[in-house]
């Protein structure tokens, strides 16, 4: 089963765990109804989406209520920590989690005494903190935006916003960028670089890029990262190569966006929306 | 350049694991580091108050470890207690400055500002911001849901509801948007 872990923009919401379902356009756990816009119930509901539409069982997530202060983050590393060793997840995807860096290597360990060693993906706050531990490469994908593939590539810096100006973000230079971060581990064994173009690398270089279709609104719009990795996420379950569904995955968002037709100010539910026909179309 | 780079790196690879999230707040005097500890400590927040590091050595004796990636609440839990520290740097690399490059890209009827991992678009002819982007930590979707469909004029601004380094790139990005709108 796949299990996805992260935050929702709520003060005060409590640690909740379960499989997650669709409530109209909004995600139900538990009994709560969680509105969909971006970060993790963003790609919680385009992994979903794909697995309803693939006919897999829908994903298990475990949510906490995090605004940055890092109190619901700190909360659910103590409680995976607990609860992992045990757990049956054949992957696991982390994201918009506190890097709170000393608890990662107590979550890693806890995932190498799980009764199996699941597929690792992380994305967003929990990159940052595979990155700044030094384990990066105990992932098997990571999903990062070329801002931060830049950070990725930074050996030195602890945060994109301490990435030195002279490793420019610029996309003409990502297999460079990746280059870079492969070549001072600061990656995972796989790497779907999200941008104007698609770039899946390994540790040997650009494996495959995916150009097109090309809407230049979807770089302005929150979220369309997010529906990216829970696309990726929901394929990898289903037992696909991670190379092969990290590529799938990057048609099909591009597809849902353009079937979309965005705008700038276009919001993510719009191409959440198109996913299982850009699926069908892709497959 | 390449005597710097090898130092640079073995200071790095020392640096131990748990301290590899960390900052360093540099203050005027030790009286100000004793102000700025007891602010931060009675906030819950984890500081340790060390020896500087010799690259920001300024003359006070003691410096404050911190979580580097909740330097924007600190920054502002100091600032309100009058005492902002004179520099805060990363523990892997103390020489590090924060992002200070801008992309900026015109889709026609909308801006976009990229500062470091944060994107925000602003509708050219409300001054709207319609979208907020990229980011890793869990302040950016909370910011978004604050920030998306309000004016520049009367938005929130992200140094004010932000708690960590994300946080932060968006100020400067939304400065920098700020500042291109107003010569529009």
């Amino acid at each position: 089963m796949l299990a996805v872990i992260g935050t929702i923009p709520i003060k005060k919401s409590p640690l909740k765990s379960g499989q997650v379902a669709f409530e109209g356009e909004s995600l139900s756990l538990a009994g709560e109804r969680i509105a969909v816009n971006r970060g993790t119930p963003a790609l919680l509901a385009a992994a979903l989406k794909t697995t309803k539409t693939l006919g897999a069982p829908p994903p298990f997530t475990y949510l906490v209520g995090d605004i940055g202060l890092g109190h619901g983050s700190l909360l659910l590393y103590e409680h995976l920590a607990d609860h992992l060793p045990q757990a049956n997840f054949s992957t696991l995807t982390f994201h918009y989690l506190q890097p709170i860096v000393h608890w990662h290597a107590k979550i890693l360990g806890a995932i190498e005494i799980m009764p199996e060693r699941p597929r690792l993906i992380a994305d967003a706050g929990y990159m940052y903190m595979a990155k700044m531990s030094g384990r990066a490469s105990a992932y098997d994908l990571f999903t990062p935006d070329v801002g931060e593939l830049a950070f990725l590539a930074d050996e030195e810096a602890p945060h994109p916003f301490y990435t030195r100006g002279f490793i420019l973000q610029e996309e003409n230079r990502v297999p460079d960028l990746i280059e870079r971060a492969y070549h001072h581990n600061n990656t995972a064994q796989n790497l779907l670089v999200k941008g104007r173009c698609d770039y899946l690398a390994d540790r040997d270089g650009v494996v495959e890029t995916v150009d097109g279709p090309n809407e230049e609104a979807m770089e302005a719009m929150g979220g369309t990262g997010d529906t990216l990795t829970g696309i990726a996420s929901a394929l990898i379950e289903t037992g696909m190569p991670v190379g092969r569904a990290a590529i799938v995955a990057a048609k099909v968002n591009r597809l849902a966006g353009s079937f979309a037709k965005p705008s700038p100010a276009t919001q993510v539910i719009e191409i959440i929306r198109q996913i299982p026909q850009a699926l069908k179309q892709v497959l | 350049m390449a005597l710097t780079n090898l130092f640079r790196k073995k200071s790095a690879q020392k640096v131990p694991e748990k301290k590899r999230g960390s900052g360093i707040l540099v203050f005027e005097n030790t009286s100000e580091v004793i102000k700025a500890e007891n602010t931060l400590k009675a906030q819950g927040l984890a500081v340790t108050v060390m020896g500087p590091p010799p690259e920001v050595r300024t003359g006070c004796d003691l410096v404050i470890e911190f979580p580097l990636v909740q330097e924007l609440e600190i920054r502002r839990l100091l600032e309100a207690v009058g005492i902002p520290p004179l520099q805060v740097v990363p523990v892997t690399s103390p020489l590090l400055k924060p992002v200070n490059l801008f992309q900026i890209k015109d889709f026609g009827g909308h801006l976009m500002v990229r500062a470091a991992n944060m994107k925000i678009t602003v509708d050219k002819a409300t001054r709207t911001i319609v979208n907020i982007s990229g980011g890793g930590c869990p302040d950016v979707p909370y910011l978004a849901y604050e920030l998306v469909g309000k004016s520049l004029d009367t938005a929130p601004l992200p140094r004010d509801l932000g708690h960590t380094l994300c946080g932060y790139a968006l100020q400067l990005a939304y400065e920098e948007i700020a500042r291109q709108c107003s010569r529009l």
